[in-house]
């Protein structure tokens, strides 16, 4: 078995165990509200995490190109309260857009 | 007795239209996990196993940016972590056991508690979190398959900026969470520590490096509120 699907199983494993617990632990077991804060903050702090890396990370090296352009426009879209489908297709599109054009 | 025919009605209209509108993005996700070099099956098991779509798009993530696939499982799991939150609050509603409870558990996820935790009552609680949770998981796998056909068949993915969508993605699943300062203070950390560290760690490190900002953040607030409400 390859790593990826590896990978894969322990993943689904976890969050399957994760969904699981949460239905069936007593309420107070996780209810403190350190655990509680940082399972709300930890979500934050990894999206926001992967937002960045993915828009100018390459391997191990800085890049502003099309994606930061089109995470722009993604944000406007956001802002105007665009639904999560348009977004990325419009950010899809200014990359795509941009690169066609030579100008990324 | 407040479980009408139209309250139900109502629930599994708002249910099957929160699954059509999740489902169709699951096209998005299918494309990324194809052009981020999974097979159409390793792309498709993600959706129907996995079943939670930020860790999806978090695995598929860093593999896309040259991670192993260990350190996008790892940064899986911390996302679904807030899926236990949301079984806490919903099991009072629901109260489900045995095979039913193992069963209700994988449609566990954003959507289906959002809904389910709006009804108080028990067997309207539980209608709203199948028909929710029962609609995204099939059009979500359905349209997750398509779209890694699609992805498969469109070539290199930069040239329809598919590695842009990915960024997108993550922006869309942020910022509903952003809501107020000190998220976005936890944000701006985050996304600036993952930065830094991108030169110096292999890829896939600085986002599982980046969950420190919440704990610490999660330690901090007992002080920082009792300052800026002695403030305002």
């Amino acid at each position: 078995m390859s790593t990826t699907w590896a990978a894969i199983l322990v993943l689904a494993g976890g969050c399957y165990a994760l969904k699981l617990a949460g239905l069936s632990l007593p309420s107070g077991v996780l209810e403190r509200p350190l655990v509680r804060r940082i399972a709300l903050t930890l979500p934050v702090a990894l999206l926001a995490a992967l937002v960045a890396v993915q828009a100018v990370a390459d391997g191990t090296r800085l890049v502003v190109d099309a994606r930061l352009a089109a995470l722009a426009v993604a944000a406007v879209a956001l802002a105007l309260r665009a639904g999560f489908l348009v977004v990325v297709v419009l950010a899809a599109a200014t990359a795509a857009g941009l690169r066609a054009a030579g100008l990324a | 007795m407040q479980d009408t025919t139209d309250d139900r009605r109502a629930l599994v209209r708002q249910g099957l239209a929160i699954g059509v509108a999740t489902g169709l993005y699951g096209t998005s996700f299918g494309a990324v996990g194809v052009a981020s070099g999974l097979t159409v099956l390793q792309t498709c098991a993600l959706s129907s196993l996995v079943f939670t779509g930020a860790s999806q798009f978090a695995f598929v993530g860093v593999l896309a940016a040259g991670g192993s696939p260990w350190s996008g499982a790892a940064t899986g799991l911390m996302l679904g972590a807030r899926n236990t939150l949301y079984g806490l609050g919903l099991a009072g509603r629901l109260r489900w056991r045995g095979v039913r409870r193992a069963s209700a558990a994988q449609l566990v996820i954003d959507e289906s508690s959002a809904v389910a935790t709006a009804q108080d009552d028990p067997p309207l609680a539980r209608l709203g979190f199948l028909v929710t949770g029962g609609s995204v998981f099939v059009l979500w796998n359905l349209m997750t398959f398509v779209g890694a056909l699609a992805g498969t068949a469109l070539g290199d993915p930069r040239t329809y900026g598919l590695d842009a969508a990915v960024a997108a993605a993550f922006l869309a699943l942020l910022w509903p969470r952003l809501a107020d300062g000190s998220t976005v203070a936890v944000a701006v950390a985050a996304a600036a520590l993952a930065l830094a560290l991108v030169p110096f760690t292999p890829a896939g490190v600085p986002v599982l490096a980046a969950a420190s900002v919440a704990v610490v953040a999660a330690l901090l607030p007992a002080r920082t509120r009792e300052t800026t409400g002695a403030a305002s």
